[in-house]
């Protein structure tokens, strides 16, 4: 205990209104490590992250850069301490410079006026250390998204950063250039800095990290050094699961052993993909058939969803529904071919928040009649009441405000927008997330009755034991790719999970370490 | 007599404030209650009423008057403003609109007919333009709105040829300056295009997708909702609101003044949405609120006049209540009203909602 | 050869027009041409051009300001009401500067502080001074001060003897800004985040740049420049009148897009700003040369271009996507 640890987080503790975000979470970094933060949604890993660079206060517990107790109030004053942060989603300024955007905020000036020189000197310089050479005057939108990251990387590290943290840097890079990125990595990692990583690509922390945090649920799970933590046990970790325990529930659910009713397919997709999003696969669904996709956030689950919808366009492949190849370019076209989809983020892609429950619900059904054909009043009473009904959402009445109810309520509501339709092929994107245990429950028995009803079922979750129970296939993705499908008895979640953990024969060649 | 009548008025109106007391439509009709009780206690003449020839003269008959072009207007503004859009063209709109009628009565010869259509179909061809740019080329509606507002009152002077056209026909003049059943036939027109507006909104879908779309367009999209043709509706219902209130403004003087029709109409207009209880970010709309909210304006504009306030001058209270009508809707404003009237009660806003309530779900599955 | 960046397109088009227009003129009539046009081109259009800069400033960080005319307005009156009273007219100039950055600041203080859109908080400012200049005086007001009868007349710089041309000096006043303006969008770290707020405002606030602090110093700024232009027109038009430049705001903003600024922000050039303010005026030189024409075409020339320079941003922002 001579030498202070690089970071050191006790006991940090974060709530919002109704929710304990962090519940006593400690993580420790070290100079000259890349220390994966894992975790599901809703684990704790972003808030985390935004304590620790100023978006948030913490309620409580302590953290310490190199033996000293911070507190940052604001990016700024995480950037003044050492601490540096690249996102996700670029956050630079796209209609400024390469140089500008290196040195924004801190340009090189004298008696006010910028030393134009000078900033693109430092930028140079920047880059440099990155190993990389631009044309810094260029607009950095003319870059790509890849390059991009690395700007934003340069500026990251242009402030003397002790601690660097990479909020999934990669999810939109290809194999060559997040390899690119992992050079740069380990380059910094001899520098001794701290580098902080967070992503969903298990083949990722495998081939560049040395130690791993699993969160869940807000809560601190473990820390393990990545070479003696197997990838199945991190995914059984991530999930919530011991091994041991896993390999016990290793029978097929009782449900799943009913084969579908019908034989030939409702949907039916070939070599369906699109570029940068999900690479082309093969798929269908039977009608009276609960067809699951597994994989972690980030594996392609929704990026599937969206292509059938029609809210993004597939670029390569075929869609039939019904043995007729259709083209759907959008949610409209879906709905006439009656598909259903209720979207991940409810908030963003579901609810009309001040509409009433009665309007959320008629909604979809009314767009497939078009504007003329108004559905009158009555009807409309009745198809609100029957769903209130039929599906339990609590509510004083119809005419309650949707964003007056809980999670769960609303997921129900917009159950019910898409039951309205009487669709044919339902794709439901994470429907349990973020609601209570009661109403998990109740959703689940809805997709079990809705499917001996007839209707085909695109079902994705988080959740692994949710899959495993209520499906009759299991198509399970990594890292954007189909990489298997389980049927029948075969479903299980140890054999998911093996699949999802498995490595990228071809990655790991080109990412692997060379240490 | 006036006594009489005033006491009948206040009954009649604190009635209906007290059964409107639960609906958003109270604010804006007590803040008229209040403007009117001012004036009805110390601005001499405000409340008199006669009856000339059989029809009813006085400041509250012309502020109905006056405040129809307005009240037109905002009708339409009130569906742009939902769909989370604005128009700031509608000024320009009437100008062409009163333009093109007199020219073509005046200028070409043809009868009411053929000029009241003829005006009627410019507007929509302006509200199509102004919804083609929103809707389908996806620029931003101020930007795309100003265009017209700045080349429209250009292209009605080219109509008109530079010239205030003056105009006799009876029927064209009696659109802003009869009445009908004692009261000035302006208000008929507002009542009309009010019910058309409701139909087309309330009797058909229209209403609820408009509301959508302005409220959340990405889950619109994905209920199948088609938002373009929503959105370039609304824009074009507009332009036929404009060249009604255009053809009115024009009877109003009996003549076409591409200059000054309309001018600073569109500003009057968003007021009264606003006041009206329809918010500037879109989502649900008040069509009576609307209407209200351009009575109010009116209302304040006909008391300065009454009260001897230049003209000049009266922008400046409007200005005021924009600001403050604003500050009331303004999320931020409340919550620092909220720190000062109220100890720390309120939490604060929830930072992140996306990630936190997943939390609340942990599932210890048993 | 060096691609050209997309981002300058639309001001290398706004060149082009301009040149074009001018070579139009002289190629059509012969004293077009002549240096006197010119100069007068620069001084007639000067306050206009002043307040175009402001707005440039406030249309680069994605905001709007419709309060550009009356703020001009209101400065015009206020300044021939103080020297009517006897003030020295420099007090009375400065003073009407202070006023006009104040008047501006509050404007971006109620956008910033309550987050409320940019267009209402400056139509209210448009409609509240407009009414306070007719509370100051009701009537146009000649300014009768030596200062402004001779002092201003003799800062014109002499350029030619035979026609006397000279260049007054709310033209200089005119380039100075310009390039004091050029200075400091280009050279200060606060013109660099009025670009980087307008690109993008949350990953400004990511970045750590004071976004709060300049935003209202950009609606200050235009106020001033606003206040500047309304004193630059009355050395002009040696009077004010509380009911003059009525709609100059969407002249001003018309120059701006036409001078190659991104009506959505983050792009915007002050020297694209004057040559779209030149372009205007050229448009009004030209139909007063024509004589037959009238000038409302100015208007539906302003809305063609007005157009084509917004579908030719948009054509160049969906190709760079």
């Amino acid at each position: 205990m001579a030498e202070p640890q690089l970071l050191e987080i006790r006991g940090l503790e974060k709530s919002f209104p109704g929710v304990r975000a962090l519940q006593g979470v400690d993580f420790t970094v070290r100079r000259g490590e890349v220390h994966a933060l894992m975790g599901e949604n809703g684990a704790g890993k972003s808030t985390l992250i935004k304590a620790l660079t100023g978006v948030y206060d913490r309620d409580g517990g302590d953290s310490r850069l190199d033996g000293q107790s911070i507190r940052p109030g604001s990016p700024r004053e995480a950037e003044a301490l050492g601490i540096s942060t690249v996102y996700q989603e670029v956050n630079l300024i796209p209609h400024l410079s390469v140089a500008e955007n290196i040195c924004l905020g801190r340009q090189p000036s004298a008696f006010g006026f910028l030393k134009w020189g000078a900033i693109h000197r430092r930028a140079e310089r920047a880059l440099a250390r990155l190993d990389l050479t631009l044309d810094v005057s260029r607009q950095l939108s003319s870059f790509s998204i890849a390059i991009q990251q690395m700007v934003a990387l340069a500026r990251a590290l242009d402030v003397d950063a002790k601690l660097l943290i990479l909020d999934e840097p990669t999810s939109s890079l290809d194999e060559n250039e997040v390899a690119e990125l992992f050079k740069v990595m380990r380059k910094l990692r001899t520098e001794g800095l701290g580098i902080v990583f967070v992503t969903h690509f298990l083949d990722q922390v495998y081939s560049v990290t040395d130690r791993i945090t699993v969160l869940r649920n807000g809560k601190h799970v473990g820390e393990y050094a990545t070479t003696e933590l197997p990838r199945l046990e991190l995914v059984a970790r991530m999930i919530g699961k011991d091994v041991s325990e896993v390999e016990k529930m290793n029978h097929p659910p009782a449900d799943a052993a009913a084969p579908p009713a019908a034989a030939a397919p409702f949907l039916e997709v070939a070599n369906f993909g699109r570029k940068g999003s999900i690479y082309p696969l093969d798929l269908s669904v039977k009608p009276g058939e609960v067809v699951g996709l597994a994989g972690l956030l980030g594996s392609g689950r929704t990026e599937i969803a969206r292509l059938i919808f029609g809210v993004d366009r597939a670029d390569s492949g075929v869609l039939k529904i019904d043995g007729q190849t259709v083209t759907i370019n959008n949610p409209r076209d879906a709905l006439k071919q009656r598909i259903a989809f209720t979207a991940e983020d409810r908030k963003v892609d579901g609810i009309i928040p001040n509409l009433s429950i009665r309007e959320n619900i008629v909604l979809a059904l009314q767009a497939s009649r078009g504007p003329w054909a108004r559905i009158g009043r009555a009807e409309q009473n009745a198809l609100a009441d029957r769903f209130i009904k039929a599906l339990g959402v609590k509510t004083p009445g119809p005419e309650q405000l949707i964003k007056n109810l809980s999670g769960g309520n609303q997921q129900k509501v917009l159950l019910g927008r898409w039951l309205a339709t009487e669709p044919k092929l339902f794709i439901l994107d994470e429907p349990t997330r973020g609601i209570d245990v009661g109403a998990k429950a109740e959703i689940e028995k809805l997709i079990a009755s809705l499917r001996k009803q007839g209707l085909a079922i695109l079902f994705i979750s988080s959740e692994l034991e949710e899959v495993v129970r209520d499906s009759q296939r299991v198509i399970i993705l990594r890292d954007r790719r189909k990489v298997g499908e389980l049927a029948a008895e075969q479903i299980s979640e140890q054999a998911i999970m093996q699949m999802i953990a498995a490595p990228t024969g071809e990655s790991q060649a080109v990412l692997h370490p060379s240490s | 007599m006036n006594v009489l009548s005033d006491l009948l008025f206040w009954a009649v109106f604190a009635g209906g404030l007290f059964a409107l007391r639960q609906q958003r439509i109270f604010w804006p009709l007590l803040a008229l209650a209040l403007l009117l009780l001012f004036n009805n206690l110390f601005t001499p003449y405000f409340f008199n009423l006669e009856i000339r020839n059989g029809y009813l003269y006085g400041s509250r008959i012309d502020i109905l008057n006056q405040g129809a072009k307005v009240m037109l207007v905002s009708l339409g503004m009130t569906l742009v403003i939902a769909t989370g859009g604005v128009d700031l063209s509608v000024g320009a709109v009437m100008a062409l609109a009163g333009a093109v009628a007199a020219r073509l009565m005046v200028v070409d010869g043809h009868g009411f007919t053929t000029a009241f259509f003829g005006a009627i179909f410019v507007a929509l061809l302006c509200g199509a333009w102004n919804g083609a740019l929103v809707a389908y080329l996806g620029i931003q509606p101020i930007i795309a709105t100003l265009i017209l507002m700045v080349a429209g009152r250009g292209i009605a002077q080219l109509v008109s040829d530079g010239q205030i056209i003056n105009f006799a026909d009876p029927t064209m003049v009696f659109l802003g300056n009869g009445h009908l059943l004692g009261l000035p036939f302006t208000l008929t027109i507002v009542l009309a295009l009010l019910a058309a507006t409701w139909m087309l909104t309330r009797r058909t879908a229209l209403g609820l997708f408009i509301e959508a779309v302005g409220d959340n367009p990405t889950a619109s999209r994905y209920s199948g909702v088609n938002a373009r043709l929503v959105t370039f509706l609304a824009y074009l219902f507009t332009g036929l609101c404009s060249g009604l209130a255009g053809l009115v403004a024009a009877s109003n003087i009996k003549s076409a003044d591409a200059n000054h029709a309309g001018l600073y109409l569109e500003l009057d207009a968003i007021l009264a949405v606003v006041v009206g209880g329809t918010a500037l970010t879109g989502g649900r709309f008040y069509l009576v609120g609307s209407l209200v909210g351009a009575l109010l304006i009116q209302t304040l504009t006909t008391t300065m006049y009454a009260r001897n306030v230049s003209a000049d001058i009266a922008p400046m209270p409007k200005a005021l209540v924009i600001i403050a009508v604003c500050l009331l809707q303004s999320e931020k404003a409340r919550r620092y009203l909220s720190r000062f009237t109220r100890r720390p009660a309120t939490p604060p806003a929830l930072p992140s909602p996306a990630v936190a309530p997943s939390v609340i779900a942990s599932p210890a599955q048993p | 050869m060096k691609k050209i960046d997309p981002k300058y397109i639309p001001l290398l088009a706004t060149a082009v027009v301009m040149v074009a227009l001018y070579a139009g003129g002289c190629l059509a009539y012969p004293n077009f041409g002549s240096l006197r046009v010119l100069v007068n081109l620069l001084g007639d259009n000067a306050f206009i051009g002043i307040a175009a800069v402001g707005a440039t400033f406030v249309i680069i960080s994605g905001g709007i300001d419709l309060s550009v005319g009356s703020v001009i307005a209101f400065t015009g009156i206020l300044i021939a009401q103080m020297v009517g009273h006897g003030w020295p007219p420099m007090l009375a100039l400065s003073a009407s500067l202070f006023i006009g950055l104040i008047f501006g600041a509050i404007q971006g203080a109620l956008i910033h502080g309550f987050a409320l859109p940019p267009f209402l908080v400056t139509l209210g400012g448009m409609f509240f001074l407009r009414g306070l200049s007719f509370v100051v005086n009701p009537e146009s007001l000649a300014i009768k001060h030596p200062f402004y009868l001779t002092t201003v007349r003799a800062l014109a710089i002499p350029l030619t003897q035979r026609p006397i041309v000279t260049f007054p000096l709310t033209a200089q006043c005119f380039i100075v800004v310009v390039i004091a303006a050029t200075a400091l969008a280009i050279y200060t770290r606060f013109g660099r985040n009025v670009y980087a707020i307008g690109s993008s405002e949350p990953s400004a606030v990511l970045m750590g740049l004071p976004v709060a602090t300049t935003k209202i110093g950009i609606y200050a700024l235009a106020g001033f420049f606003s206040a500047l232009g309304g004193c630059v027109a009355t050395f002009y038009m040696q009077s004010g009148n509380p009911a003059s430049f009525v709609g100059l705001e969407l002249d001003a903003i018309a120059s701006v897009a036409i001078g190659g600024t991104l009506l959505t922000g983050g792009v915007g050039f002050i020297p694209g700003t004057m040559m779209g303010v030149l372009i205007l005026g050229l448009i009004q030189t030209l139909i007063t040369f024509q004589g037959n024409l009238n000038t409302w075409w100015t208007r539906i020339a302003v809305g063609v271009l007005l157009l084509l320079f917004i579908a030719l941003q948009k054509a160049v922002g969906a190709r760079r996507r």
